[in-house]
């Protein structure tokens, strides 16, 4: 290990991810060469992905605010206010790179990461969600990751005891070097006891909490803000290890502590550590802080400042605490057998000052660490529109029967029972609604309240139109939440890009957020927190732009909430909004004929919020007894999908004939519903709907044990259902 | 009822094993940490739910197992108390050698959670006599170690002896290794100590006892207990 006052050299700059400008700020700002362990605390702060140096000035345009929002975006998570003195505290975060490199501990740190950032601010985690994006089956590493993640989510969720209720999982040749792990978790607290990370009081002791720190994950920060090469590999040490245990241990403790008033501020230790949850307490309270590092419980000897500075060992917490109450803390954290040191103190001078061995290591201004972090306005280029596919253009399937069942079997469509059975999805026992349908509907305490919770975005319609996909990725969101009978109230936005030094990949971020932002204002649906993932390439190959969106809605008698599954024989199945047989970027056209092309489906957000009111509403009177949004593969694919969830078939009405067959079944229109009601009153309903200016049509009745489409073969239940069912297994079990 | 739940570092379903006895029975439990070397006086049921204690870090429940609680735990145990083991409590009690065998991981080598049918074998002891003989119930299970093993002997006597009160079964009830989904030996999902006043168990029942969340097939054996207990003050 170099010592402290080892000369900066323009290579030693350059391995620390600083490029030579940013140095030169670095210099300004100090007015001398900073040290070993100050260069390191400068990258850990100043690197992509705790500074947000190139998405910051894009991010403002994002809608944050309404009445329900008590903490938007800057804290450790989202808070939004649901009623009865409760509040919802929800963020979601990647764990991109490190899941790539070790699938198992990536994805498990990810998770534990997560929770710490909701149960810091003083909640209870009751949920956890995921978005999972991986390459194409036939790569060689697919397998090998999905396993892996999977288990790692379900390893550190399930040992956690948090319910993972919802989430999803693609496929794509663009994630074949850089897989995608999005990892949401949702928590609830009493509004009047939420947890900030801002100190106040000059010479407050700072607390150490939690596990030993080691020398895991050092410059992990770093190594997510840069693009992968060949050696990706090599870089497994920065990858951090979980220790779910540990964390349960840490939320039970850190919940009884703040429940006997003992806590002035707190900051979990996650990216960068040490670095940042110091400098974060310092500056956002207007105080300096002094580090003594001699005193941080150390998991192995003779680690240097600069190690400790940069680790990025899991389950550790820092606190101020109130000092009378400094003795209770620390019973109550010898009594769950976690460490308990005092580390440093509030100072008056807004300075921050590591100290080890006697000597100081580190003197920086505090405020300025974060706040004169580089700010990019990097240029970007929207790509050409492409141009709408007209439906006559597109190839008729063989037979609509034929085409359900092959999309039905394919990896993006096919069912994920596979991944959702490994993760414990009932503890807690306030699940309502588990994996499979449109929203995981969860309880709230006793009840009769629920939270309805999703993760949604369809990458290929942002790679082809990065606004109207953006829009979209916001909308399926708010619909699915709808299509439970919720009340869709706020988002957390995970945003994984390429490289954002490149105009075209930068051009796909600046419209993904436009539409984010334009979705979330017409649909008064605020963002509260959010993530940024850039430099997601290999060799130069971006992903798929993919802004992940974790929705959280509220209903207000859980037992009234909607499912997909068909309830009884003989109801009418009601279609709501306008199909025009969208068939441009849709499942229909890449996995039957083999081509991603064309533009997406747009995205009405007007329509969207009046089909949806109207869908809610017949929910929320018991008028519709199952509803359904549609997303990807269109209208047969999720009848199949309400018929495999009920065991009951139907009887489908014939396709209007003024659109092409395959665009009526497989077209991809977006605001659109299915609903069930009972046959009486489905004439009364298209009246109501009329009367509300909303599209409603008759598409079929519920009953038997097949879907009956005219002019095809019956397609049983059963046989759906397999085809649904048969894929992820038989890919996983190494079969296909 | 008087029951006391036991918590070890890492145990994280005694929430959800409170709120159903308190549900079944209308009593709240105590909550009884794993340092404690005694019950709280009255107790007449010990729980020990489901979780990771200490992380299971070394071998399911071992750590737990020699804890200062459980030490009560044996002697309450011995003078006929009822004590009930669910999911990790069931790892627990077999690795205090309160029950035969162990659980190993679960045959596929996955962590399973979702819903099993169990056939109720019996119905004449106090964790079953909410249920009848030959019952089918339908509760979850979360676990990726409940695939149980003991040596032939054991199994044999356990078989003989009437100790095996659940199994995992078809939905119309038929033993079938395409419903045993851990591959436990004789699809075996819980059983009972000699004296028959010990049960593990892996699945929750507990998950399942409220009518506006799904089935409620957990609830006959907390009911049955209770009343049992009633019976016997």
């Amino acid at each position: 290990m170099l010592p402290n006052d080892t000369p900066i050299t323009p290579e030693l700059v350059a391995e620390h991810g600083l490029k030579a400008d940013e140095y030169e700020r670095i210099l300004k700002l100090i007015g001398r060469a900073p040290t070993l362990t100050e260069l390191g605390i400068f990258s850990a702060m100043w690197n992509e992905h705790c500074s947000y140096k190139s998405s910051k000035v894009h991010l403002r345009g994002l809608p944050t605010k309404a009445p329900w929002v008590i903490q938007g975006p800057g804290e450790n998570a989202g808070v939004i206010d649901i009623g009865d003195g409760l509040a919802c505290v929800f963020k979601m975060e990647s764990h991109n790179h490190p899941s790539y490199i070790e699938p198992y501990q990536g994805a498990a740190t990810g998770v534990g990461g997560i929770l710490r950032d909701v149960f810091t601010m003083g909640a209870r985690p009751v949920a956890c969600l995921n978005a999972l994006s991986f390459g194409a089956p036939g790569h060689p590493k697919t397998r090998h990751l999905v396993g892996g993640v999977v288990a790692g989510i379900g390893g550190y969720g399930n040992s956690f005891g948090v319910p993972t209720v919802a989430g999803s999982v693609r496929f794509h040749a663009r994630y074949d070097g850089n897989c995608l792990v999005n990892a949401m978790a949702v928590g609830l607290a009493h509004k009047d006891q939420i947890f900030y990370a801002a100190a106040s009081g000059v010479g407050m002791p700072i607390v150490y909490l939690g596990s030993k720190t080691g020398r895991d994950g050092i410059h992990g920060a770093s190594m997510a803000s840069a693009e992968f090469g060949e050696d990706s590999e090599e870089k497994r040490p920065t990858v951090q290890v979980g220790d779910p245990f540990s964390e349960k241990l840490l939320l039970e403790a850190c919940l009884e502590i703040m429940a006997k008033g003992c806590v002035i501020a707190i900051q979990d230790m996650g990216a960068a550590g040490l670095t940042s949850s110091a400098t974060e307490m310092g500056a956002k309270g207007d105080l300096g802080v002094t580090l003594d590092l001699d005193k941080v419980p150390c998991r192995e000897e003779g680690m240097t400042a600069y190690e400790m500075m940069l680790s990025e060992s899991q389950e550790r917490m820092l606190m101020v605490l109130k000092p009378e109450k400094e003795k209770e803390a620390e019973a109550i954290f010898r009594k769950w057998g976690l460490d308990f040191a005092i580390v440093g103190e509030t100072t008056p001078t807004k300075r921050f000052i590591v100290k080890h061995g006697g000597q100081v290591m580190a003197d920086l201004p505090i405020k300025e660490l974060g706040s004169q972090a580089p700010e990019y306005k990097r240029p970007f280029v929207s790509a050409a529109k492409l141009p709408v596919i007209e439906a006559e253009d597109v190839t008729a399937p063989k037979g609509t029967a034929e085409a359900l069942e092959i999309l039905l079997a394919t990896p993006d469509l096919c069912s994920k029972r596979w991944v959702w059975e490994q993760y414990d999805h009932v503890i807690g026992g306030n699940t309502v609604q588990r994996p499979g349908g449109d929203a995981a509907v969860v309880r709230v305490e006793e009840g009769p309240k629920a939270l309805a919770l999703t993760t949604d975005v369809t990458p290929r319609y942002c790679e082809a139109d990065p606004f109207e996909g953006g829009k979209q990725a916001v909308a399926e969101c708010w619909r699915n939440i709808t299509a439970v009978g919720a009340t869709p109230l706020a988002i957390t936005d995970n945003l994984n890009f390429g490289n954002p030094e490149r105009p075209e990949i930068m051009g796909q971020f600046v419209g993904c957020v436009r539409g984010i932002a334009e979705a979330c204002k017409a649909l008064d649906f605020p963002v509260v927190s959010g993530n940024v993932s850039l430099y997601n390439e290999t060799n130069g190959k971006a992903i798929l732009p993919t802004p992940s969106i974790g929705g959280v809605g509220l209903i207000a008698d859980f037992t009234r909430s909607a499912s997909i599954a068909f309830k009884r024989e003989g109801e009418a199945i009601l279609l709501v909004g306008e199909t025009t047989g969208w068939l441009g970027q849709s499942m229909y056209l890449r996995d039957i004929c083999g081509r991603e092309d064309g533009a997406p489906p747009p995205v009405d957000l007007t329509e969207e919020r009046e089909n949806g009111d109207f869908v809610r509403a017949l929910i929320l009177d018991g008028t519709a007894t199952a509803a359904h949004d549609l997303s990807d593969g269109g209208l047969l694919v999720a009848l199949a999908e309400m018929a495999i969830a009920s065991g009951i078939g139907a009887t489908l009405t014939a396709a209007p004939t003024d659109i092409p067959e395959h665009a009526f079944w497989f077209g991809e229109d977006q605001a659109r519903y299915l609903v069930t009601v009972p046959a009486a009153k489905a004439d009364a309903v298209i009246a109501r709907a009329r009367e509300t200016g909303v599209l409603a049509a008759h598409v079929g009745v519920t009953g038997g044990d097949a879907l009956l489409i005219e002019g095809e073969r019956p397609l049983p239940v059963a046989r759906l259902r397999h085809q649904f069912e048969h894929w992820l297994p038989a890919y996983m079990a190494g079969e296909l | 009822m008087k029951a006391a739940v036991l918590v070890f570092p890492g145990i994280n379903r005694e929430r959800d094993m409170a709120r159903t006895l308190k549900l079944v029975s209308g009593q709240a439990p105590a909550m009884v940490w794993h340092a404690e070397t005694a019950l709280p006086a009255g107790t007449d049921l010990v729980v020990i739910p489901g979780g990771f204690s200490y992380g299971d870090y070394l071998r399911c429940g071992a750590i737990a197992a020699r804890s200062p609680v459980m030490d009560a735990v044996r002697a309450f145990a011995a003078k006929g108390g009822l004590v009930l083991g669910v999911c990790n409590g069931f790892q627990i009690l077999c690795e205090a050698g309160l029950l035969p065998g162990v659980l190993m991981r679960n045959q596929q080598l996955r962590f399973i959670c979702r819903d099993v049918y169990l056939k109720v074998e019996r119905s004449n002891t106090p964790f079953t006599r909410g249920y009848n003989a030959g019952q089918v119930i339908r509760v979850p299970v979360a676990h990726g170690e409940g695939n149980y093993i003991a040596d032939g002997e054991t199994v044999a006597r356990l078989e003989g002896e009437g100790r095996v009160l659940f199994r995992y079964c078809s939905p119309d009830g038929m033993v079938d290794p395409n419903w045993n989904h851990n591959g436990a030996i004789n699809a075996i999902a819980g059983i009972v100590n000699e004296r028959g006043n010990v049960l593990g168990m892996m699945p929750h029942p507990e998950n399942h006892v409220e009518a506006s969340i799904g089935p409620t097939d957990g609830r006959g054996l907390f009911a049955g207990l209770a009343e049992a207990l009633a019976k016997a003050a």
